[in-house]
């Protein structure tokens, strides 16, 4: 190995240390980008107060609520329904007055998921430092930052000193060979599942995921964002891409991109990519002729199949590890399934288009094309929820709303939304939706309620159908849009 | 930050693989806005069963098969379970659900990154321990301590409580040691690095650490 050569990760994280407490010790990381919401960050501003703390920075600090938003429309307005919710809310406009925290409010036009409106409003730049009191901020990662979730209690250090401390994590390869067989009915969600569901939830634990390869190079930034974003579910601190021409251009002109932007474009196509002969701590290598939309079927979103599969018979999937099958036996009881049942032949009652993994105008015109000119089967409720207010109103520019209502959709505002039902939005017991989300684990959208993770066209498609179909076999066509 | 030194009682098993942070505490009581009374939600969907009223906790029954419910283990302060505990969501209120519970030491054959982190800021201590030493826990039944000093979990027998206890030796991070000893306010340690912060802060160029401000002159929600 060359003396110098560097990772991407490392050459940001070295260029972010203020300092490190002996060779291994963690280091004092600075943060460029904080962002902020109302479920993980009242405790961090009551912690400030009670020290009598300010916020250093808040010029790189931005706020919004995502989590407890009602997406109804008509009902985004204070006082919520939800008297816990609305407590909530209240609080962080309360402390960003206090404070003096730039607040995206739920009547901003700029509202949405914390992780869609970043990159949207160009706040999110390659080589940033960027955190955040949530597990997906990993999704900035597609632009080339390097971007992880903190719990409350980081979120209150970083307020106080913009910086935090971490132990440097150990720099993994993904690497994602060949291109997706079938254009466009194989998506970044089906990649980022099959290497979940390959590499396992813990298969990046303690690593700072780099994807790399043609499938990558291929990809749009939208779709980068998607795989960033569920790192997380394979365990990664976080996960990037090095940014190139489409990364700067979707940045360019964005309501905050720096008046400077050119400059530092230049810089970073210099700096901001692996050195050839730098080495990774672990690698992974993945074909992505081979993927097939994916499906999962258990509580984890490694729990996945190919959706021409079958459920899974627990010993089978143990593999001779007692845990592993045990898992898998109580995941199939709650999810209320039978080994050998085709994936295409479970019912579904719900479907949810929507959350920071799915969410953005890419995702709401792919899933519109299993919709167009369809009727949503009977018995299914299906609803889209916009990443952004912003991506909502672009979507009904291209009159995609009409798209979706006219097949049966509810067309609601942005937020977070059924991907965690802390609003309204939840499943009720024994329900069983498929997702466009991140996490089927238990509960997760609803107490009682079945989550089936997908891409957004394997959705919409199970929307018309009333169950999963393969969309390789559907005969998909773009409207005037 | 309550310090931590040793703890001993009883272990409570937990048997899974995999828990996530939705599990050991699920996002309808995430809208709390202080950081203590989480105890009482902790694996709240795993503990109750739901009677007439709905999922507010109006009217809930203890699952006698959960683990939490057994007598044996009232009073534990500490967890034993499987790998890649507290997956998913980074919501320390799962650490402070624990702690509020009673628990001070979680151990597992492996933990989930921000988890780990977040039990170091609320005085829980994780220890990682080799997988066969965590299964031979899981079924033990007698008294354990943990002592974070040593860096030694002793198993002590139930049968013989005189005789020399089983020692499993654990690590942990110098820095975070300290921290969990003392019991210190991190942000108040930080900030003695005052200079060091304000001298990163004068640096310049993109890829030199240094990404300009947001802009304050654009308006708000323009």
């Amino acid at each position: 190995m060359a003396q110098n050569a560097s990772t991407l990760f490392e050459k940001i994280w070295d260029s972010h240390e203020v300092l490190r407490k002996g060779a291994d010790g963690p280091s004092l990381l600075y943060v460029d980008r904080h962002m902020v919401h109302e479920v993980t960050s009242p405790q961090a501003f009551e912690g400030l107060r009670a020290n009598g703390r300010k916020v250093r920075r808040t010029d790189l600090t931005v706020a919004t609520m995502d989590h407890n938003v009602p997406t109804t429309p008509g009902e985004r307005r204070l006082p919520m329904a939800d008297q816990t919710s609305d407590l909530q809310v209240r609080t962080l406009e309360e402390n960003c007055r206090e404070f003096g925290v730039r607040l995206f409010g739920m009547d901003s036009p700029d509202q949405g998921i914390v992780h869609v409106i970043g990159p949207q409003l160009g706040i999110t730049l390659p080589g940033a430092t960027i955190v955040c009191g949530d597990s997906h901020t990993s999704t900035h990662g597609a632009f080339g930052a390097l971007a992880f979730g903190i719990g409350t209690s980081d979120v209150e250090h970083v307020l106080a000193s913009q910086t935090v401390w971490m132990q440097k994590p150990k720099p993994l390869e993904i690497m994602i060979r060949g291109s997706m067989s079938v254009q466009r009915a194989v998506t970044a969600k089906d990649v980022i599942l099959y290497v979940i569901r390959k590499i396992g939830t813990d298969g990046g634990a303690g690593h700072v995921a780099e994807y790399r390869g043609q499938a990558v190079s291929d990809m749009s930034t939208e779709q980068r964002m998607t795989i960033c974003n569920m790192s997380i579910e394979a365990g990664a601190r976080a996960g990037l891409v090095a940014p190139d021409e489409k990364t700067f251009e979707y940045l360019r002109g964005r309501t905050y991109t720096p008046e400077n932007y050119e400059e530092m474009v230049s810089a970073w196509k210099k700096t901001l990519r692996t050195d050839s002969k730098a080495s990774f701590a672990k690698r992974y290598e993945i074909d992505a002729g081979r993927i097939a939309p994916q499906v999962s079927w258990g509580t984890n979103p490694g729990m996945t199949c190919d959706v021409t599969e079958e459920v899974p018979d627990p010993a089978e999937y143990g593999g001779g590890d007692r845990s592993r099958e045990d898992s898998a036996r109580k995941a199939l009881q709650y999810m209320g399934l039978e080994p050998g049942t085709p994936m295409t032949e479970i019912p579904l009652d719900r479907v949810f288009i929507g959350s920071c993994t799915n969410a953005r105008l890419e995702d709401l015109v792919e899933a519109s094309r299993a919709v167009r000119g369809q009727k949503i089967a009977r018995g299914v409720r299906a609803m889209v929820v916009p990443g952004s207010q912003a991506v909502k109103r672009s979507a009904e520019e291209m009159g995609l709303d009409a798209v979706f209502k006219d097949a049966g959709f509810e067309w609601r505002e942005s937020g977070c939304s059924m991907c965690l039902g802390m609003n309204p939005d939840i499943l009720m017991p024994g329900e069983r939706c498929a997702s466009t989300s991140n996490r089927n684990f238990e509960g997760r959208q609803g107490t009682g309620g079945r989550t089936h993770l997908a891409s957004p066209v394997m959705a919409a498609a199970a929307a018309v159908n009333g169950h999963f179909v393969d969309v390789r076999e559907m005969d998909m066509q773009d409207g005037a849009v | 930050m309550e310090p931590f030194r040793t703890v001993r009682s009883v272990a409570t098993p937990l048997d899974k693989i995999n828990v996530d942070t939705d599990q050991i505490v699920p996002k309808q009581f995430l809208k709390l806005v202080q950081r203590s009374g989480f105890g009482r939600y902790l694996f709240y969907d795993w503990r109750y069963e739901r009677g007439e009223g709905g999922s507010d906790g109006a009217s809930v029954v203890p699952r006698p098969d959960f683990v939490l419910n057994d007598p044996r283990y009232k009073g534990s302060a500490i967890l034993v379970t499987g790998e890649n505990f507290g997956c998913g969501s980074s919501r320390e209120h799962a650490v402070w659900a624990l702690a509020d519970y009673g628990f001070r030491a979680v151990i597992a054959p492996s933990f989930a990154d921000i988890f780990y982190n977040n039990c170091f800021k609320n005085g829980v201590l994780p220890v990682t321990l080799e997988r066969g030493e965590v299964r031979g826990m899981l079924k033990f039944g007698g008294d354990i301590e943990v002592d974070l000093e040593a860096g030694e979990v002793r198993m002590y027998s139930p049968g013989d409580p005189a005789a020399p206890p089983r020692v499993a030796r654990f690590e942990i991070e110098p820095h975070r040691r300290t921290v969990l000893l003392e019991g210190l306010d991190e942000i108040a340690q930080t900030l003695k690095y005052e200079k060091e912060i304000s001298e990163f802060e004068k640096r310049s160029g993109p890829t030199n650490g240094a990404i300009p401000p947001l802009s304050p002159d654009k308006p708000l929600g323009a």
